[in-house]
């Protein structure tokens, strides 16, 4: 049984700068969307990878950095009352008999959409998973990417591996209820927030939590239960015991269940036309880094521009019989009153 | 000039160069599979390689930026770094890289 069965114009499958500015082109258009996004926040790399960093090459912005771009482009689309889904991912796309498309996420909602747009950057976010051997048969019942319930780990004896502020905020965190802490990380220096960094100090000073400069080397357990936990220091090998892993190297992109839609792919990019930006598949379109066309430019600008065309098809698609007036928001007293700026 | 690159099957590959390119744009541009997925700046650790012992210190250091991002890369070595921030010049004519598990194009969990 489904957590939630959603109807909509379009589903739009990622909330980076793209597909928050396809929400635009499409409102214009009067089209209404839902959008899912495996991160918890909108705005995709530019949220994930790069919030503080300038970036110089978007048009009319001289510098904007990719908080501030997403801000501005989550103030854009406001008029257009977009509804996001985050920390979801869609697991599973097929086109349906009544013509329009079937997609469950991972949470088992579904979507029923007249068409899709594929706006997904790079794929999606998943954890940056250590290199120690059959890792894989330990995640999801004693190595942990992520705390969902901090019950889980209560009276557990934890490593937690990593030097940002995802390792030291559950280390602060976890640490009164777990049986013991032990923080590991490559260098005695963390890039997390100072006062974080402090409190750990404390605590390790305090014989609370167990600080190892080293790296994980290895797993010791059976049948998806860890038993200790090996770890490569400057005093060579050392075998801690744990009964739960928690890695934070943060995220990378993977492409994910897309590659599983039948979509025409190209070197594991979504291949479409430079008209419409449509796939494979009518009432599929890919936009933004994810779609592959010759001469394609990874460019967020490219990005925008392949929204307002593939907003256009898309138009066509679910009001076939409609004349769609091509309007100037400069000019046009209707685009104005959509936007909630006419006099 | 040249850059001298393992890949992820263990082949070496000469790679011609040019200066002022990031060593990472370099393995790119030649084709050879490299995640890089913010495209040099600093802020993802997916062009990570493991430097020749030999050339480790004849690079510049790392900046305090680069290691706080090597600070994500699960398979971190001593000799590791980031490939987008090495830029190539004549001192560098016949660096040696190898290109580490965590560059590949579809390393994560789940």
């Amino acid at each position: 049984m489904s957590a939630n069965e959603i109807e909509t114009d379009i589903v739009v499958i990622g909330a980076g700068p793209v597909g928050l500015f396809a929400v635009f082109e499409l409102g214009l258009l009067d089209l209404k969307c839902h959008l899912i996004d495996i991160l918890d926040r909108p705005g995709g790399q530019c949220a994930e990878l790069y919030p503080e960093k300038p970036i110089y090459d978007i048009p009319g912005f001289p510098v904007i950095s990719g908080q501030e771009l997403t801000d501005n482009l989550m103030k854009q689309i406001e008029p257009f009352g977009p509804e996001f889904h985050f920390n979801a991912m869609v697991n599973s796309l097929e086109k349906q008999a009544d013509g329009r498309f079937k997609l469950v996420t991972d949470d088992d909602d579904v979507f029923l959409a007249k068409v899709v747009v594929i706006a997904a950057g790079g794929g999606s976010f998943q954890p940056k998973r250590p290199p120690v051997p059959a890792i894989e048969e330990y995640e999801g019942k004693s190595v942990f990417y992520s705390v969902r319930r901090m019950e889980e780990f209560r009276d557990q004896d934890l490593v937690i591996v990593g030097g940002g502020d995802s390792a030291l905020d559950w280390t602060l965190s976890l640490a009164p209820i777990a049986k013991s802490v032990t923080l590991v990380h490559r260098r005695d220096e963390f890039r997390a927030a100072p006062a974080s960094v402090n409190e750990m100090r404390e605590l390790v000073a305090a014989g609370k939590v167990n600080l190892v400069i080293g790296q994980i080397a290895g797993l010791e357990g059976r049948d998806g239960q860890i038993s200790a936990v090996n770890l490569k220091s400057k005093d060579g090998e050392i075998g801690v015991p744990a009964t739960r892993l928690l890695p934070f190297f943060g995220l990378t992109m993977k492409l994910g269940p897309v590659a599983d839609w039948g979509l025409e792919l190209n070197d594991n990019l979504i291949s479409v036309d430079t008209e419409r930006f449509e796939s494979s598949i009518d009432g599929i379109f890919a936009i933004g880094d994810i779609n592959h066309y010759p001469g394609k430019l990874k460019l967020i600008l490219s990005g925008f521009h392949e929204a307002a065309l593939m907003s256009h098809a898309a138009k066509k698609i679910i009001a076939p019989d409609e004349r769609i007036v091509f309007q100037y928001t400069t000019s046009s007293t209707k685009l104005q009153k959509k936007l909630g700026v006419s006099k | 000039m040249k850059v001298l690159v393992t890949d992820h099957d263990g082949n070496e590959h000469e790679l011609e160069a040019l200066e002022g390119w990031r060593v990472m744009e370099v393995i790119r541009d030649w084709g050879l599979e490299i995640k890089a997925e913010c495209g040099g700046a600093c802020a993802c650790a997916t062009c990570h390689v493991f430097v020749d012992e030999n050339w480790v210190e004849k690079l510049e250091g790392a900046t305090s930026e680069e290691e706080d991002m090597l600070d994500t890369v699960p398979d971190v070595q001593l000799n590791s770094r980031l490939s987008c921030q090495i830029l190539m010049s004549d001192d560098l004519d016949g660096l040696k890289v190898t290109l580490a598990p965590s560059s590949r194009t579809e390393d994560a969990a789940a």
